[in-house]
């Protein structure tokens, strides 16, 4: 038999440098991730437990990953008092370092990466690393996903401006860098995240003017409810926000009016509230952006929050090796009003990668059926902030799309964007309904024809309304749209860092812009003088 | 399994032309017989310009191609002739950061002058000024030909506009197999029932092959999977048709540098895994290494940040030449694959699918050097004899949803 041939130019001949290895890798020391990390330490294994925060202030500036909506305080400038904040607020970190495991603040995870059906040339399971200052893999044997959430965005006039920000980064802020800079904040949605991010502003200092609610009860815990009440603070349902009102320097206000019973407007009530700060707590969507970059299948689950990972009982996801603990598995009420779930999750996780006995289960550990049809709250939100705001004053010019200026009609009537100078209307009818033909719209084909959601935030502000936009569009729930598709590398990465990553001689000696066959760029010239005798 | 169906479009029964293949070439070529006044239907068994055609470079400069004259000819016009943006940009350049580049880039100048166009060499000032994110370069070649586009945005406007036209498009439908009555393909099998025909074109990318087999007619071509790379927006150079040292891509309109080039990795079976729900679109850390080749031909984007990094699969065929040809036997059908280098040519390749289909021969240009007959003595090892195997550690670990 003869040799195995090799083409060069393939990924035949490449090889990844693999810097460090680990048996388990973590990303993310929430209460999840931190159980993980220090349970699969305890049964004797290697882990590397990789946090991003302290985050750069640049990078909170661009709204990722998180929507914080420039209220974070001077502080978050001095990453020495950062890091020493996250360290008071979270005493788990130092129970972690205590049991051995090697911790990384401030670094991202920017990709995972495992063979798969059309990729065969790793050497393992690998993640992309980066500190700021250069960019490594790292080779592991199992990974613990335990990215948390974010918040569902809502482009109703206005909502670019600085002080529009998620409850998440809001929580975020006020927990755990005791750096957020805000006085009075209205808040939108009652979801139990919605309400925590309440509760912790509140305690923070900020007044908070009021709880604004669409749907004609509010829809967190009562205890929440109650503690709110407690403090003041009034819960305004079948209430919409029309606008921000404010300028470069901030909201100064929130616009509201009340909705009658069909989610209608009812202009004779508008009225505006003061406010420096408006929190976007209409959804908190699971991260599952590294479980879907890599290819861990994924559903729509009303009972967990949104699109996340199909997992099994250990929290394994559809691929070997990789699983997902905390929010990014699912946000509910019960798991997010205390640590005790995700910290299960966790270490369910850890037991089942060092092969143990998987530990009693002392508590309720999947969520219930929820109470409210998240899709229809979610589209109900949309339809009465974004899509009912277009003809109103300021309307038809918000973006949904905040990084490539993409209006809620322009991505119904998936139009190019403005900056090609295309003629309107089109000569054509090439809208939605257009391209739905004979399946259900897909997210991803809406964003290259529109732009939509391929900015600098990576789509982390619109994705989610893109979808409920595309759903009201075609008359389906959220369920049906397939959220558009994420990519590595998950953060943005310089490409000074990004290059950092070494090429190995073999590669750089065969690297071809394509294929490198002979015949391919042969001419027809070529080819007959070549056929002549 | 079928598409959820959100329109009350019936489902069609059959066209005069049925294509298989809704990517660039299968479009094209449907648009072009649509406003030939062919009754034609594109079927695809995801949905259309999804695959490799819509997420390419995006060079519209193949002057090494025999469709390269009709090539040139179209692209200017392309925007009126589909009444849809494809945002093309006219003009390339090519910068070699070393004499072994140079002698390369120098192919394309050749190839152009044979055709009449012209290429400006230029000094490290003019580079500076055309190309402001380029450093020091070996040299730089300015063609006043060729361009590039943007994918996505053009097939589907090959969709768009085939509608207009009266064409229509049935997605998320797989070919399960062919009805041939008297040496002629006369229905096509489908998931979602039959459809007649009076000509069939196979314009499937890396499924041509099967999809061939199926009629007994052997089309050797194997899928690969290549990346790219895309950044943030930058400002607009004023010639963003700026590629090189390894490298294929563009500074799209929208200012974003888009790039790829460097290994590729040889699959077999699994190309149509998209459809299946097992996504293919995986990419490596292969794009560290992309970034590194762009930030030596770019060193002033070296904080630009990138957004995503994604792959392509693309069929090539055992000598890297499309087959563009009318079979004898079934002999209504007309087979296209562009082996790997489809997007730029499709107005040209389609135009030719459009008239082997309704004149039997292409009239423009002489496509002998893509006819399928030349691959009749081919060996049976021919994908291990190029070292063109998948590799064994590729693991089939996440099944399609069931």
């Amino acid at each position: 038999m003869t040799p195995r041939v090799i083409d060069p130019r393939s990924t035949a001949n490449a090889k990844l440098t693999v810097t460090e290895h680990t048996d388990v890798l973590v990303v993310g020391a929430g209460p999840a991730g931190l159980a993980a990390a220090i349970a699969a330490a305890a049964h004797g294994m290697s882990v590397v437990l990789v946090d991003e925060n302290p985050i750069p202030p640049e990078t909170m500036g661009d709204d990722v990953p998180l929507h914080f909506g420039q209220r974070m305080s001077g502080a978050v400038r001095n990453r020495t008092a950062m890091t020493e904040a996250m360290l008071a607020s979270e005493p788990a970190l130092a129970d972690a370092m205590e049991a051995g495991v090697d911790i990384r603040l401030g670094t991202i995870v920017w990709g995972l990466y495992a063979n798969g059906p059309s990729v065969g040339w790793l050497p393992g399971k690998v993640a992309g690393l980066s500190d700021g200052e250069t960019s490594w893999m790292l080779g592991f044997t199992a990974a613990i996903v335990a990215t948390g959430r974010r918040d569902m965005g809502l482009a109703f006039p206005g909502w670019e401006l600085p002080g529009v920000m998620g409850a998440t980064a809001a929580e975020r802020l006020a927990t755990r860098y005791g750096a957020l800079d805000a006085r009075r904040a209205v808040i939108l949605g009652s979801s139990a995240e919605a309400l925590l991010a309440a509760v912790a502003v509140c305690r923070a200092g900020v007044q908070v003017t009021a709880v604004v609610e669409q749907a004609a009860a509010p829809i967190g815990p009562a205890a929440l409810l109650d503690e709110l009440a407690a403090a003041g603070v009034p819960i305004l349902t079948r209430h919409v926000i029309v606008s921000a009102e404010g300028g470069t320097d901030g909201v100064t206000g929130a616009a509201l009016m009340r909705l009658d019973e069909d989610g209608g407007r009812i202009a004779a009530s508008a009225t505006t509230m003061e406010c420096d700060t408006i929190v976007l707590g209409i959804g908190a969507v699971p991260v599952i952006e590294l479980l879907d970059a890599i290819g861990c299948r994924s559903v729509f689950s009303p009972a967990r929050g949104g699109h996340v990972p199909v997992t099994d009982a250990s929290q394994m996801t559809s691929l070997p090796g990789i699983y997902a603990v905390g929010d990014c598995a699912g946000v509910w009420a019960v798991k997010s009003t205390g640590r005790a779930v995700a910290e299960a999750e966790g270490r369910r996780a850890a037991a089942h990668v060092a092969q143990a006995a998987q530990p009693a289960h002392g508590l309720d550990e999947a969520p219930a059926e929820p109470l409210v049809d998240l899709s229809a709250y979610r589209l109900a939100w949309v339809r009465s902030a974004v899509v009912d705001a277009m003809p109103a004053p300021g309307g038809a010019e918000a973006h949904v799309c905040q990084c490539e200026e993409v209006t809620a009609r322009e991505i119904l009537e998936v139009r190019p964007p403005r900056y090609l100078g295309w003629p309107q209307p089109l000569r054509n009818s090439a809208d939605l309904s257009a391209l739905l033909g004979n399946g259900p719209p897909n997210a991803d084909q809406v964003k290259r024809l529109t732009r939509a959601g391929m900015g600098l935030c990576q789509g982390r502000r619109c994705r989610e309304q893109v979808a409920a936009l595309l759903a009201l569009g075609a008359g389906v729930g959220l369920g049906e749209v397939p959220l558009a598709t994420f990519r590595a590398p998950v953060r943005p990465l310089a490409l000074g860092l990004a290059g950092s990553l070494p090429e190995s001689p073999e590669m750089a000696e065969h690297w071809d812009v394509w294929f490198g066959i002979p015949g391919q760029v042969a001419t027809p010239w070529e080819l007959k003088a070549a056929q002549q005798p | 399994m079928t598409g959820i169906a959100t329109d009350d479009t019936a489902m069609p029964t059959g066209a005069s032309v049925v294509i298989v293949g809704g990517g660039a070439t299968g479009l094209s070529a449907g648009w072009w017989l649509a406003r030939a006044g062919v009754d034609v239907l594109v079927i695809d068994k995801g949905i259309v310009a999804w695959e490799a055609s819509g997420r390419n470079g995006g060079g519209c400069t193949h002057g090494f191609s025999p469709l390269f004259a009709e090539e040139q000819r179209l692209w200017p016009q392309m925007d009126e002739l589909l009444g849809y943006p494809t945002e093309f940009s006219a003009g390339r350049i090519r910068i070699a950061m070393d004499p072994v580049q140079w002698a390369d880039a120098h192919r394309m100048v050749q190839n152009g002058e044979r055709y009449g166009f012209r290429t400006e060499t230029l000094d490290p000032a003019q580079l500076r000024e055309l190309v402001p994110l380029a450093g020091e370069a070996h040299g730089a070649y300015w063609h006043h030909f060729g361009g590039h586009a943007n994918p996505h945005r053009t097939v589907q406007g090959y969709a768009w506009a085939m509608q207009d036209h009266g064409g229509r498009v049935l997605q998320h439908t797989t070919v399960l197999g062919f009805e041939v009555s008297g040496g002629r393909v006369t229905g096509v099998e489908t998931d979602r029932g039959r459809l007649g025909c009076d000509h069939l074109v196979l314009a499937a990318g890396p499924q041509t092959g099967k999809l061939a087999a199926m009629l007994g007619v052997r089309v050797p071509v194997v899928a690969a999977r290549a990346e790219m790379i895309v950044t943030e927006p930058l400002p607009l150079m004023p010639v963003g048709g700026a590629d090189g040292n390894g490298l294929y891509g563009r500074q799209t309109m929208r200012g974003n540098l888009a790039y790829g080039g460097g290994p590729h990795e040889w699959l077999d079976d699994c190309a149509d895994n998209e459809g299946m729900g097992v996504p293919p679109r995986s990419s490596t850390p292969l794009m560290g290494n992309i970034a590194a080749h762009l930030v030596e031909m770019f060193p002033r984007a070296r904080h630009a940040r990138i957004l995503r990094s994604w792959a392509g699969v693309i069929e090539n065929t055992p000598d890297g030449r499309p087959v563009i040809d009318r079979l004898d036997d079934p002999a209504n059908v007309v087979v296209a694959t562009l082996s790997s280098i489809g997007f730029g040519l499709s107005p040209a390749s389609g135009h030719a699918v459009q008239e082997l289909v309704t004149d039997g021969v292409c009239r423009f240009a002489d496509l002998s050097t893509l006819r399928l007959s030349r691959f009749d003595g081919l060996e049976d090892d021919w994908i291990a004899q190029r070292g063109w195997q998948a590799s064994p550690s590729r693991s089939l670990a996440n099944p399609p949803a069931g």
